[in-house]
């Protein structure tokens, strides 16, 4: 663990427009050393883009890709220390599965011994032990899943992406395989670049997350990070469900939300500054109404399992509530959020910023 | 329900009855009958003659070498037309098919017009000052005539085999490490097997059968297999040796069909 801190990839000021649609926009990102690092985004945003360039598959109009020191921008695929799964899988139809996982073992020319012991290991690795001569097209979609990642893991590269591989299973097999790639980025101890639009994905596996929109990257950080302290209405709006809110910051520690004033703890935005807040569904407490900091009426409720979903109509608003504790619909309540659940964000300055609002 | 059903098949049913089932069963017929309607196998045994053995050879030997001709030209063709955008490849292939829209005799009797002793080209080789082409009447013209007519129905089932590729099957090749040539021989070429599988069956089997080409392109000293059975429809009006003779052909066809068909299969298996 002691070089986590090493930047193993850099992507500088990459562009890459398709006729006249710019995909990717002056982007600029560090990867480190041996982190799991997510691009998180809508569909449409670049991040498989951004992969196929780090992969050798697209050139950049602009810009370059460092990895480990060297520029590899126009290093053809085969030369980059790196492999990927793709996102159908992309498997050899007319090959066995162990001469799938042997394909890039017999290019780089490796002993028939060294070659079966790996492809023993592999199988091991992703559950599928003694597969070795099933045809590829006779296995489900997750298994075919695994099967590309044995193939692309046997020729240990430094680094492995993998773009939205759970994209294609149900539900149970998603949960079951995003375990079992957290358990192999840790048993590999290499990094792993990942590619999802899906924030509970990305919350759960991520070191580091990469929130992407329309080309631009958002916000980039923890998971904790990206969810508690998101820098913008989209991030906010993409991460989870929450209440955002055109706002005015009055002063340091306090600010005005549909005319009623909360405390925060947000300090130097300045005087009577507008902002936008966000609060998540789970950090409003409904109280009764006069100890509120504004009151409303329930309007919706729905049972979700672990808690209520509920809506309340307050100051021309309707705030979405999780609660484990139900209001019956029609009963007045009070709003109340603690000072440290208030998160302020500016206000998108510039046109391109305006441009990834939260039109999601 | 069962009854329409029935019933919508009536059409067909009745067509190939017309033009599939009672014409080969007058092939067997004359096949095995002589001029009295005795029944005899001398009508299959005339491909034994000296004569007809070689034609059949010739006829062997040229299909092949057209249908090899026709594999090497169509190949990288089908490969450049899977990688056009959609709006290039409707272009291209438009152009590549309008010829075929041109009626067959048309097409190759303007070869022998353009290959002809004084024909188009060797005008314009005399007036280059070039040595004459003289290829019209002998074996090349034939395998041109060939190439040129069947050479379509190489590309077709190429292309279509080759666009249903994935590219990110070609992707993930590159990625695992294999050069740009690995990468066709191990992976685009095994996958496009089945295309060139029956690419070769539709140029093959035209091919050996045909006789308007080796007629027209081949001159009358030429004879194909094709040939010959035209003349003892026509010319000597025996439809009993013709028959003889095409129910043969049927069983190369059939046998061709059936290698091919094999080969498919493995194809998609154990060809590495
Ligand atoms: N080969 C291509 N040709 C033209 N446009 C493309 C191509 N690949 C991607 N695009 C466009 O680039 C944009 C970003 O695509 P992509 O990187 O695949 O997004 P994501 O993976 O985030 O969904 C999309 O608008 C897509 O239509
Ligand atoms: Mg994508």
């Amino acid at each position: 663990m002691l070089n986590t801190q090493n930047i193993l990839i850099d992507f500088k000021n990459i562009s890459k427009t398709y006729g006249n649609n710019l995909v990717l926009d002056e982007l600029n990102l560090s990867i480190k050393e041996n982190e799991f690092l997510t691009l998180l985004g809508p569909s449409g945003c670049g991040k498989t883009t951004t992969l196929r360039i780090l992969g050798g598959f697209e050139k950049p109009d602009q810009g370059q890709v460092i990895f480990d020191g060297k520029d590899i921008t126009s290093l053809p695929p085969n030369k980059r220390n790196l492999n990927t799964v793709f996102q159908k899988y992309a498997l050899f139809t007319h090959m066995t599965i162990a001469e799938n996982i042997a394909f890039g073992l017999k290019i780089s020319g490796k002993s028939k011994t060294y070659i079966d012991d790996k492809i023993k290991y592999a199988l091991k690795l992703v559950n599928l032990d003694g597969f070795e001569d099933r045809q590829a097209d006779s296995l489900s979609g997750g298994q075919q899943q695994r099967i590309a990642i044995a193939r692309a893991i046997v020729n240990e590269p430094k680094v492995l992406l993998l773009d939205e591989p759970l994209g294609a299973l149900d539900l149970k097999l998603r949960q079951d395989m995003s375990y079992e790639l957290i358990r192999l980025k840790n048993e590999l101890g290499i990094t792993f670049i990942y590619v999802t639009h899906d924030q509970e994905e990305a919350l759960t596996m991520s070191d580091t997350i990469v929130v992407m929109n329309q080309g631009y990257i958002q916000q980039m950080g923890t998971p904790e990070d990206i969810y508690n302290e998101p820098q913008n209405a989209f991030v906010a709006d993409f991460i989870g469900e929450s209440n955002i809110l055109p706002a005015i910051m009055i002063e340091d520690k306090l600010v005005e939300i549909l005319g009623a004033r909360f405390a925060c703890v947000d300090i130097g935005f300045g005087k009577n500054k507008p902002v936008d807040v966000v609060i998540r569904p789970e950090d409003i407490d409904l109280v009764k109404p006069e100890e509120g900091t504004i009151q409303g009426r329930v309007t919706h409720l729905i049972f979700k399992g672990v808690h209520y979903e509920m809506e309340v109509m307050a100051n021309g608003y309707e705030w979405l509530v999780h609660s484990t504790d139900m209001v019956e619909v029609g009963q007045e309540v009070g709003i109340h959020v603690d000072p440290y659940d208030i998160q302020i964000m500016n206000k998108p300055e510039s046109e391109d910023e305006e441009a990834v609002g939260i039109n999601e | 329900m069962n009854k329409n059903r029935k019933l919508l098949s009536g059409p067909y049913l009745v067509w190939s009855i017309a033009f599939i089932i009672i014409p080969l069963a007058m092939i067997f017929y004359y096949g095995f009958t002589d001029e009295t309607g005795a029944f005899t196998f001398a009508n299959i045994a005339q491909m034994g003659t000296m004569e007809n053995l070689k034609a059949l050879g010739l006829a062997l030997l040229l299909s092949l070498v057209s249908t090899i001709v026709c594999l090497i030209l169509a190949y990288p063709l089908a490969m450049i037309l899977s990688n056009l955008n959609v709006n290039q490849t409707s272009f291209v292939v438009l152009i590549f098919i309008l010829p075929m829209w041109m009626n067959f005799l048309l097409r190759t009797l303007a070869w022998q017009n353009l290959l002809e002793k004084n024909g188009v080209i060797n005008g314009i080789l005399n007036f280059l000052h070039l040595p004459e082409l003289q290829i019209i009447n002998t074996p090349y013209a034939i395998v041109l005539g060939m190439v040129y007519n069947f050479l379509p129905f190489m590309v077709l089932p190429l292309y279509n085999v080759l666009i249903k590729i994935d590219k990110d099957i070609i992707n993930a090749a590159r990625d695992l490490g294999a050069t740009e040539k690995q990468t066709f021989l191990k992976v685009i070429f095994p996958l496009s097997l089945p295309g060139v599988i029956s690419g070769i069956t539709m140029v093959f089997v035209p091919a050996l059968t045909t006789f308007v080409i080796s007629d027209l392109l081949g001159g009358s000293k030429i004879l194909l297999i094709g040939n010959v059975i035209e003349q003892k429809f026509k010319q000597g009006s025996n439809w009993n040796v013709g028959s003889g003779l095409s129910l043969v052909m049927m069983i190369f066809i059939l046998l061709s069909m059936a290698v091919t068909t094999k080969y498919d299969k493995d194809g998609n298996g154990g060809a590495f």
